[in-house]
């Protein structure tokens, strides 16, 4: 904030701001959000160091090799990649104050995020059918929390998702619903940021293992 | 009624998990459950939930929420120091084939309730609670950045401390110690509650943190008020500051660590398990990473409020404040390279424990160089001893003490002696207490005035700090003897008579201590009777420095009516210096947070899920979180959360203020 804090002309100094504007709503928003973002990548820092301490630890069950499809993996990965690209356009025609395409955007957001989920969970589906289940060694407890904290994450931003777009419905591009889809914007991007690391670690690097 | 449908509703909670059997439980809740009552009763009687309900619960007021976090230490403090003198006399007793008085089982929750409650649930809310009060006054704001999430977070710390505090009646609470070490906690060897009770109570409580921390670094970074820069805010701002980011850095780390022993104990994982792969080591590694930065989670703004009190009290500048706030920084930054220190024993090898023991005397040094500014503050000042700055020398020389023999424990060879023996218990006491604790009643005793429009009486002040001074070397100085000769933490009874002695000295010193909350309580108690007599009109008792003494004590909901305007580092000692005229026209309308009851709401909500998962209630915790998806999506909601203060309210309170300082003349 630019103020003067100089003595005014006549060298009195100035202790008070007489004329004063409250800050905006929404001012110290995005800085919170961002601190919060943080606090989260450290939920999945530690919980890629614990893949990393136990990634190894078969117990004579499973490995990596013998579970992963990475094809499936890549479809999915595809998934989600394609939903931030969405999510870019649906902020870009928030930009020109487009209430139609702005939610078609999001909608289609939202679909590729299910996608993701749906594939996800077909995943953990046929490898515990196949007794590869987070019970069976610490490299599958430490497989499925990483991966499945991830989609939790993407669960809770598609319950946000719906819910700001019923809020864009009602109240049209207001501030207070430009600043939500901005935090969720970045909320949307940073799991993105957090699943490629998830490919490439978990993935990846266990099929090379 | 078939016992597959009792289950149902009541998971594995039965009418014997009540702990009935246990005289001193039962005598407990006797008396907690009289004392409940007739508070109930008085607060209906005197009509006092309407008022407590609008002005208090539902409060968004950072000034409001601090002063409940405040209560909420004060009172965990009565909980948590019955349990350390039930520990003392236990011990003071049981030798020579004596059991004591208490058994095995009730013993060990004892303890590891005493650990977690003193840390989470005292020494937290009375650090948050500082925090919550005099930050935003210090940087000339009207509230924090999320009032809110403030609330929220509030309610929050009490969800944890009302499961903690269930587990002592119905149920039980963990025998593990307050750290909860695999595999002692996985499910195979503490099948019961009490483990759940502690990762629950400290789950709920955690989040309120977390959330609070951000809340507060948002705060100090966005709304300080104009020419305060960074190295021009006073210290405690900075010291909160490092200790939030410490908070938000740190935090996320022990949530993490419980949900994967509750995935264990919960669905069988092998994270924490003997076999499977798994690795114990992992989670004392962890909830370490946690652990440390913790301790200076809480020592950070303890540091920061004898900065205050020091300059204050010696009517000077704070001597090197760019060192006080490097070393504060570096502190933080140190504080997570030192963790490992707290398991020299557990066998990583000889470079690693001594990576670990050089890093740990390195935080020495910083640490050092504030003790040396504060003496340096003192030197050729005009020294006032009133109760902050006794309490501030006392830490002064007690913490010098504790530092010492924490620098003889980071020493890998002798902590592979000293390793989870008394002399450790007695040196992080000597920390913790000479450091927190006093910390919180230096500044309780420093900003009580600002809170409340009158001094604390200083008689049953000092004699609650003398009862407490010398109650603590009294209990924990023996310790240090028995902890050289070999005893260890935790133990129940004990075979060589001779070591008795030191424990009945250790006992009589934690009854001083006893003495010295009781006085502490009574010193509550009759300056609220004095508060005629106690009065301070001016706002500023102390001849302070700092801008949360420009205002009216108690201030104004909205703190300043004109938002000041910094010079100096000691910005209201500069406006007083140089001649500031408080504005008496011009006043307009302020706009300010509305109050709101979806955090304690949530917060219940919260609650009631942690304790429906800790007895496998499953449909009161699905309710539950139902409940809070609800009512949180209900809340985002609700676009209209402020409101203005109207010219008329403001231009009253400040005329108000007028004629008192006149009449103070």
């Amino acid at each position: 904030m630019t103020v003067a804090v100089h003595p005014t002309q006549s060298g009195e100094p100035v202790f008070y701001v007489a004329d004063e504007h409250p800050h905006p709503e929404g001012y110290s928003t995005s800085l919170g959000f961002w601190i919060y973002l943080m606090s989260d990548c450290l939920i999945f820092a530690i919980l890629f160091a614990t893949f990393g301490v136990l990634g190894g630890n078969y117990a004579a069950g499973p490995a990596p090799k013998d579970l992963f499809e990475l094809p499936l993996v890549a479809v999915n990965t595809s998934m989600l990649l394609l939903s931030s690209i969405t999510y870019g356009f649906a902020m870009l025609t928030m930009q020109q104050n487009k209430v139609a395409q702005t939610q078609v955007w999001l909608a289609i957001t939202g679909l590729f995020g299910l996608a993701f989920i749906g594939i996800e969970l077909s995943e953990f589906a046929h490898m515990i059918h196949e007794g590869a289940t987070p019970q069976r060694s610490a490299f599958l407890s430490a497989f499925f929390t990483l991966v499945g904290t991830h989609g939790l994450h993407v669960s809770c931003g598609l319950i946000w998702l719906v819910t700001l777009m019923v809020q864009v419905q009602k109240f049209g591009l207001i501030e207070a619903n430009r600043r939500r889809l901005m935090c969720l914007s970045m909320f949307w991007h940073f799991l993105d940021v957090v699943w490629i690391g998830v490919f490439t670690f978990v993935y990846l690097l266990g099929v090379l293992r | 009624m078939s016992p597959d449908f009792l289950k149902l509703i009541f998971g594995r909670l039965t009418i014997e998990s009540l702990p009935l059997h246990e005289p001193i439980v039962v005598g407990t809740f006797a008396v907690v459950a009289t004392g409940g009552l007739v508070m109930l009763a008085g607060l209906t009687y005197l009509r006092l939930w309407g008022y407590l309900w609008r002005e208090w619960f539902t409060s968004v007021d950072h000034k409001r929420i601090g002063i409940m976090y405040m209560i909420l230490g004060i009172v965990m403090l009565l909980r948590g120091f019955a349990d350390a003198l039930m520990m003392r006399l236990q011990q003071a007793l049981a030798f020579g084939g004596s059991e004591g008085y208490l058994n095995a089982h009730h013993y060990d929750q004892i303890f590891t309730a005493h650990g977690v409650i003193m840390i989470f649930f005292v020494a937290m809310p009375l650090v948050t609670g500082l925090m919550n009060y005099v930050v935003p006054l210090q940087i000339g704001a009207r509230d924090v950045s999320f009032p809110f999430l403030n609330n929220f977070s509030f309610w929050m710390t009490v969800g944890g401390a009302v499961l903690v505090m269930a587990s002592l009646f119905i149920g039980e609470f963990a025998r593990t110690g307050w750290l909860a070490y695999p595999p002692l906690s996985n499910i195979g060897y503490s099948p019961d509650v009490g483990v759940d009770y502690y990762i629950w109570g400290l789950q709920v409580a955690g989040v309120g943190t977390t959330l609070s921390g951000i809340n507060l670094i948002c705060t100090i970074v966005k709304l300080r008020c104009p020419g305060m820069t960074m190295m021009k805010m006073p210290v405690f701002t900075w010291t909160s500051l490092c200790t939030n980011v410490l908070i938000v850095a740190s935090f996320p780390v022990l949530t993490v660590v419980l949900a994967l022993l509750t995935l264990d104990r919960y669905v069988g994982t092998n994270f924490f398990t003997n076999d499977f792969g798994g690795s114990p080591m992992m989670y004392v590694n962890l909830i370490w990473i946690w652990g440390h930065p913790e301790v200076y989670i809480l020592v950070l703004p303890a540091f920061g409020i004898f900065s205050e009190v020091t300059s204050t009290f010696s009517g000077k500048r704070l001597f090197g404040y760019t060192s006080m706030v490097y070393a504060t920084v570096v502190i933080t930054i140190l504080s997570y390279l030192v963790w490992l220190h707290h398991f020299f024993t557990m066998g990583s090898g000889a470079s690693v424990n001594s990576f670990f023991g050089i890093t740990t005397m390195i935080i020495s040094i910083p640490t050092g160089a504030k003790m040396f500014n504060w003496l340096f503050t003192m030197y050729r000042g005009r020294i006032r001893y009133e109760l902050p700055m006794l309490w501030t020398i006392a830490f002064m020389l007690t913490f010098v003490l504790g530092g010492m023999t924490g620098v003889l424990l980071a020493v890998p060879p002798a902590d592979f002696v000293l390793h989870n023996s008394l002399f450790l218990i007695a040196h992080f006491h000597n920390v913790i207490i000479g450091g927190v604790v006093f910390g919180a009643f230096a500044g309780i005793n420093y900003w009580f005035p600002k809170a409340f429009g009158f001094k604390l009486d200083p008689f049953w002040g000092k004699l609650s700090f003398w009862f407490w001074v010398t109650g603590f070397y009294l209990a924990f100085m023996p310790l240090y003897v028995l902890g050289l000769m070999g005893v260890t933490r935790r133990l129940r009874v004990f075979d060589d008579p001779s070591l008795q002695i030191w424990f009945i000295i250790a006992g009589i010193g934690a009854f001083l201590v006893f003495l010295g909350i009781l006085s502490m309580l009574m010193q509550f108690a009759v300056s609220f009777l004095k508060r005629e007599q106690l009065k301070d009109v001016t706002g500023d008792p102390w001849d302070a420095r700092t801008l949360e003494w420009a205002t009216s004590s108690p201030p104004p909901d909205y703190n300043f009516a004109f938002t000041p305007v910094v010079h100096d580092n000691d910005a209201w000692w500069d406006m007083k210096r140089r001649g500031y005229q408080r504005p008496l026209t011009g006043f307009k309308p302020i706009h300010m947070p509305s109050s709101t009851g979806t955090g304690i709401i949530l917060a219940g909500l919260a609650t009631a899920m942690g304790f429906g998962l800790i007895w496998y209630i499953w449909w009161l915790a699905a309710l539950s979180f139902a409940g809070l998806l609800v009512v949180g999506i209900g809340h985002t909601f609700n676009y209209h959360r402020d409101f203005d203060i109207p010219a008329d309210d403001v231009i009253r309170a400040e005329d108000a203020r007028t004629k008192l300082l006149a009449g103070a003349k």
